[in-house]
């Protein structure tokens, strides 16, 4: 079973990433359960959601204490709750921004991680570019299927369009299609 | 169809594909997007001969289906929490007349202090209303147990809860077969009432009773739940039958047969519990569960049989009477009074407190051993209860308790995340 735990604020798309990676896992034939955790149900509020996937049924259903992959859409979060609890030591850690891990503060536990496995991705820009809007969860969907094989790249494309038909479909598949580039390039 | 939907979304599927003719509801967290789902399928065209009826509260949603249904119209509401204590005297009226109304409850603690998240508090407020009150495990069980509910509370002609574990269910994206309308036709005919306004053969419905009549009202109501007993298992072989997998029904044994210690319960914890079950059981310690799937009417009789060779159950619950202690457990203890069993109560997940296979292993341990206080409260922090009960020891102008507890607990709503 592959866990992944997602931190956000509300706003930020939190929840429809864990859901379009549910259902990438699912057009591949796979199992997965995506679940949120609010706070207060209010924009700018931390949020987290928990996504599941496996061969077989998922019968679990508490917080994902030990995530596989950590995907952080906010990175004001860090000083406001651990948000690295339980990320497994050969664990993927996917973090939204345009600085360096030291200079977010978090060069220490990084440096634990396997290489590979860590990414810094400009989310929010290449969101900004793309579509106009400052929500950076498809992009972060692409950029981690570039450095796993757990979910591929055109599953999370027919996801994106299966939420988001249309044109805002064709933009947000675009960026996250952008954000493999770039992860595939580094 | 195999989909990877919401569960709630699941759920308006199975309710559409029900042919329901009147759905009128207010929204409340956890149940909002199951009626948002169905008020855009109605306005989309998407279900036949089905008005969608807007209404200003939770009580007028079921005073509406009160009304649709005595009318002969195939009728459904969901809610959640305080909606349900919002409509309350409708709930009563709609069991006590005997309308047979299909209503999701997105399972959600009752306030104060206000929470949105699970436990079981809203369905047991309206236990000894003659509503049934059906639990679902899993979202796939959501679906299925949603077309039997239509099909048990116009047989029996009185209303079916199906309950559904807030956000865990409600808000969990996961595979579900969604039926096709063919199957549902099949399982479920149109709506044949047993009585209805109707101006060409007039009656009144809702008549006031006197002492001379009541008790034998109430005694027909409870007489229905005996029905309902062997009624439940029959429709969950009939589903079977017609889809092809099992679903509902009164109770369902996990490793329970012949096991020693056997854990009852409801609901979707069963999922986090059977991993540790598992692992118990490879620990060497006869251990399995058991889950009530049909709390109203109580499958004493179905219990009764399940667990006679057990030593020992640990009943655990997400609610608490207040002054008593755990429902479920009280309930269990009375169906099993004349069986050497003992029967340990555990309440746990209140107010959505996560219930974790680690925080369960810790609690089974000491249950096998006999060593839970009663009842046990689950993975409750002592030190902030002791504290805030020595503060109102120390001062009579000591606070408010929630406010009081969430500063112990360090917790502030914007801080907490996980």
């Amino acid at each position: 079973m592959f866990q992944v735990r997602i931190h956000g604020r509300g706003g930020q798309g939190v929840v429809s990433a864990a859901e379009m990676l549910s259902v990438a896992a699912f057009e591949e034939g796979k199992h997965a359960q995506a679940v949120p955790s609010f706070g207060s149900e209010r924009m700018g509020a931390p949020v987290v959601a928990y996504v599941r996937i496996d061969d077989k049924e998922i019968e679990l259903r508490e917080p994902v204490l030990e995530p596989d992959l950590l995907i952080v859409q906010d990175p004001t979060l860090f000083s406001a709750i651990d948000v690295f609890a339980g990320l497994r030591e050969d664990g993927y850690l996917l973090v939204n921004t345009a600085k360096t891990m030291d200079e977010l503060g978090i060069g220490e536990v990084v440096k634990k991680l396997p290489a590979g496995n860590v990414a810094a991705v400009p989310a929010t820009d290449l969101a900004m570019r793309h579509l106009k809007r400052p929500t950076p969860n498809t992009v972060l969907l692409g950029a981690f299927t570039a450095m796993s094989d757990i979910v591929q790249i055109d599953s999370v494309f027919k996801a994106i369009e299966r939420k988001f038909p249309g044109k805002v479909g064709d933009m947000n598949i675009a960026a996250a299609q952008a954000a493999y580039d770039t992860a595939r390039a580094d | 169809m195999l989909k990877q939907v919401e569960g709630s979304h699941a759920v308006a599927e199975a309710v559409a594909l029900c042919r329901p003719e009147v759905i009128s509801a207010y929204p409340i967290t956890p149940q909002t997007h199951i009626v948002e789902d169905l008020g855009t399928m109605v306005k989309a065209g998407g279900i036949e001969n089905c008005q969608f009826m807007l209404v200003e509260s939770e009580f007028g949603a079921l005073s509406a289906c009160i009304g649709s249904s005595a009318a002969g119209a195939r009728s459904y509401t969901a809610t959640s929490s305080q909606g349900m204590l919002f409509m309350m005297e409708a709930v009563y009226n709609a069991s006590g007349m005997g309308l047979p109304i299909v209503m999701t409850v997105g399972n959600r603690a009752i306030g104060a202090p206000i929470n949105i998240w699970n436990d079981w508090g809203d369905s047991m407020s309206a236990r000894d209303s003659g509503w049934l009150q059906l639990f679902a495990e899993t979202n796939q069980e959501a679906v299925d147990v949603h077309i039997q509910a239509f099909k048990l509370a116009e047989e029996l002609s009185m209303p079916v809860m199906v309950c559904m574990d807030g956000f865990i269910l409600t808000h969990a994206y996961e595979r579900v077969d969604i039926p096709d309308q063919v199957q549902v036709d099949e399982f479920l005919p149109p709506f044949q009432p047993r009585q209805v306004l109707d101006p060409i053969a007039p009656l009144s419905m809702g008549a006031m009773v006197g002492p001379e009549a009541f008790t034998e009202v109430r005694y027909l109501a409870h007489h229905k739940q005996q029905l309902a007993l062997n009624l439940i298992s029959k429709q969950a072989a009939e589903f079977e039958a017609v889809f092809g997998r099992a679903a509902g029904g009164l109770i369902k044994s996990f490793e329970a047969e012949g096991a020693e210690t056997v854990v009852v319960t409801m609901g979707s914890v069963i999922g986090t519990m059977k991993e540790v079950l598992a692992g118990m059981r490879e620990d060497g310690i006869a251990i399995g569960a058991l889950t009530i799937r049909s709390f109203r009417p109580f499958p004493g009789d179905a219990l009764r049989a399940a667990l006679k060779d057990a030593k020992r159950v640990i009943v655990f619950e997400k609610s608490v009477a207040v002054g008593m202690g755990g429902i479920l457990a009280m309930n269990l203890r009375t169906a099993l009074q004349d069986l050497p069993i003992r029967v340990h109560s555990v309440i746990g997940g209140l107010g959505g407190r996560p219930v974790t296979r680690a925080n369960l292993r810790r609690m089974f341990d000491k249950g096998i051993q006999d060593q839970l206080e009663e009842p046990h409260f689950h993975d409750i922090n002592m030190d902030v209860v002791e504290r805030e009960i020595e503060r109102e020891q120390a001062d009579r102008r000591s606070g408010a308790v929630a406010e009081n507890i969430l500063t112990d607990v360090g917790v502030v709503a914007a801080a907490k995340a996980i």
